[in-house]
């Protein structure tokens, strides 16, 4: 009966050893709590897949549990942040995004209190758990909401210094991150601003457009092809509200066709934010919009889900050739 | 086991020390008279509104505004005071009056409630009216922000006590047992429910439409401790909600069932459900004026 375990054989809660990106929401906030801000933190049943457990080990008195009740939780993060906390509140982002969206819409954004809200594992990161996990609408739903922020970090140490650089932000953001498995794009304490792009490379025949956990396969898609002779430019997008229309702007001034790629419904995403940017200025550049196109997910472990979706390097640059091939045909 | 909890049923107990002199009695049944009073004057502005709604709390927002919270005359942001939620937000023309009673409205922007630009409306909004501590509207959230806010003062070492007045109809809503239960299990003792329990809601009586009762029993086997009072006697009400502040040994939070009559001090509004949401032509209010300044509740 007390046969040792298999070395093989592992609990649920040391899921997050295996999630090194979200290990840096934790520890972002330790450091702000250090550094003096009021911070609270509040998670609805999944702590050990965010990675609060560690803040709350830290400062059990400033970590809420809410069980299994994430309205609940989004709302009382509103009613925290009138007492001049800042609270930050993490749950799946299929549940934040769009169970939670009234509650965003009317508690946090229309009542202005600056709470953050973060919706981890997005898009199909969750893989073979399915739909009702899978995040591909959340960008639609929340920046279609009045005075809320969107954020999409395409990393760890992004996201780490995102969650630094939200302390003294004025409105409700809602940052969309993903499971922590993806690699890094940047090296820690790269300094984050809100609503400013990150332009990688320049293109003239197209530029990638990326965010959240696409813009690391973007930039390794966009080197493939730049090796084969193309030239092709890669932008992060991290802030998707306000978006960095400026950016998009410059880019399609300088690249014949342009191209979105997001882990999120191309009806609603980022696709849609930078074709309205390019309608709303009568740019005369194509956009080729990459993601989920309006289907549920099938089921299989991500890797297998990204490959299939061509959201991944190989995915991306197959996609970027066919657009290449577009503009070349008209 | 805390001295709240081994006095229960503390429906029962002595309460004389915390009964309201005859002075009070009188005021407080001024201002409730005042806010049924206003209520129909701004509705008639608005050419439709929530009467009844409001008629069966105006003892409670009475007892809350003039006697009970301890709420910053001058300051309506101060970080100490205690706050006032209203699940119920249609019943937000009652509280106005007060508010401009108090100085943080305007009389003109009083006068023009609802009319194009006009802060006002027929639900609260924290942005636009100073002294509406959480905005509402979509009912069933207003426990959880309350709750937030219970939590973040006890957090920050703040003695406020947070009121949350709740319709019986939203008793339907979800996230109230949500909150519910997150209340008793970080024991939000600051934290006070009060339910407007006047039977009805838009489809019909609560009964007919999705019943709630028994109600104390939810609560309670929820972990609240729970008291049952005439919402229309000022005595009892003001005596119970002074108990219920002033007791610091509670260890859990605290919910009040009002029980009240949906259109209270308006004859033809108590006997017809359905004034829920409507409108009085002048000659009938004129007769709901005559009503309220003539009757003692």
């Amino acid at each position: 009966m007390n046969r040792p375990l298999s070395p093989n054989s592992w609990q649920y809660r040391e899921l997050n050893a295996k999630t090194p990106g979200l290990s840096h929401l934790s520890d972002a906030l330790i450091s702000l709590v250090e550094a003096g801000e009021p911070v609270v933190a509040g998670s609805a049943d999944l702590q050990y897949s965010n990675g609060l457990n560690k803040f709350a080990e830290h400062y059990p008195d400033r970590y809420i549990q809410f069980g299994i009740s994430e309205q609940n939780m989004v709302t009382a993060a509103a009613g925290l942040a009138t007492t001049g906390l800042k609270p930050y509140v993490a749950t799946f982002a299929s549940f934040l995004g769009l169970l939670c969206c009234e509650q965003i819409r009317m508690d946090v954004a229309y009542c202005a209190q600056p709470v953050r809200l973060i919706g981890h594992h997005t898009g199909i990161s969750l893989g073979f758990y399915g739909t009702s996990h899978h995040a591909t609408e959340d960008i639609a739903t929340m920046r279609a909401i009045a005075d809320l922020t969107v954020v999409s970090p395409a990393d760890g140490p992004q996201l780490a210094a995102a969650i630094k650089a939200s302390a003294d932000y004025p409105e409700p953001i809602y940052f969309r991150i993903g499971r922590g498995r993806e690699p890094d794009v940047y090296p820690l304490d790269t300094p984050f601003t809100f609503g400013k792009a990150i332009e990688h490379m320049v293109g003239e025949e197209i530029t990638i457009i990326a965010c959240g956990m696409t813009v690391h396969p973007a930039l390794e898609a966009a080197r493939t092809l730049n090796a084969q002779g193309h030239s092709v430019g890669v932008i992060d997008m991290p802030t998707i509200k306000p978006l960095d229309r400026a950016a998009i702007l410059a880019a399609a001034g300088r690249s014949q066709v342009l191209m979105s790629v997001e882990e999120h419904n191309v009806l609603g995403g980022l696709g849609s934010a930078i074709a309205e940017v390019l309608t709303d200025e009568g740019a005369g550049v194509r956009l080729v919009r990459h993601g989920i196109h309006d289907e549920y997910s099938l089921i299989a472990p991500p890797t297998h889900l990204y490959a299939h979706y061509r959201l991944d390097a190989a995915g991306i640059a197959e996609v970027a050739r066919c657009a290449m091939g577009i503009r070349k045909a008209a | 086991m805390s001295a709240r909890e081994r006095t229960l049923p503390s429906d029962a107990r002595p309460a004389s020390n915390f009964r309201p002199t005859a002075e009070t009695l009188a005021l407080l049944r001024e201002k409730a008279r005042f806010v049924r009073l206003e209520t129909i004057r701004l509705i008639e502005v608005a050419k439709v509104g929530h009467y009844s709604s409001v008629f069966s709390a105006a003892e409670i927002f009475a007892a809350l505004y003039y006697d009970v919270m301890d709420i910053a005359h001058g300051d309506p942001r101060r970080p100490d005071r205690d706050r006032f939620l209203m699940g119920k937000g249609h019943a937000a023309v009652g509280l106005f009056p007060i508010l401009a009673e108090f100085g943080y409205i305007d009389r003109e922007t009083l006068d023009n409630y609802t009319r194009l630009g006009n802060p006002l409306g027929d639900h609260p909004d924290m942005r636009k009216v100073p002294g509406i501590d959480f905005s509402s509207g979509s009912i069933g959230h207003a426990l959880s922000a309350g709750l937030g806010m219970a939590l973040g003062g006890r957090m920050q070492d703040r003695a406020f006590n947070v009121f949350v007045m709740l319709g019986d109809g939203e008793m339907q809503e979800g996230q109230v047992w949500e909150a519910a239960i997150s209340a008793a299990h970080h024991k939000a003792s600051n934290l006070v429910a009060i339910i407007d329990r006047n039977g009805f809601q838009l489809d019909g009586a609560v009964d007919d439409v999705m019943g709630i009762e028994p109600l104390d029993e939810k609560w309670r086997a929820f972990g609240w401790e729970v008291h049952t009072v005439d919402g229309h006697d000022l005595d009892a009400l003001t005596t119970l909600l002074r108990q219920v502040k002033a007791d610091e040994a509670r260890t859990r939070p605290c919910c009040i069932i009002a029980r009240t009559l949906k259109g209270k001090g308006v004859s033809y509004m108590e006997t017809e459900p359905g004034w829920h949401l409507g409108y009085l032509d002048p000659s009938d209010a004129a007769r709901a004026v005559e009503e309220i300044m003539n009757r003692t509740i």
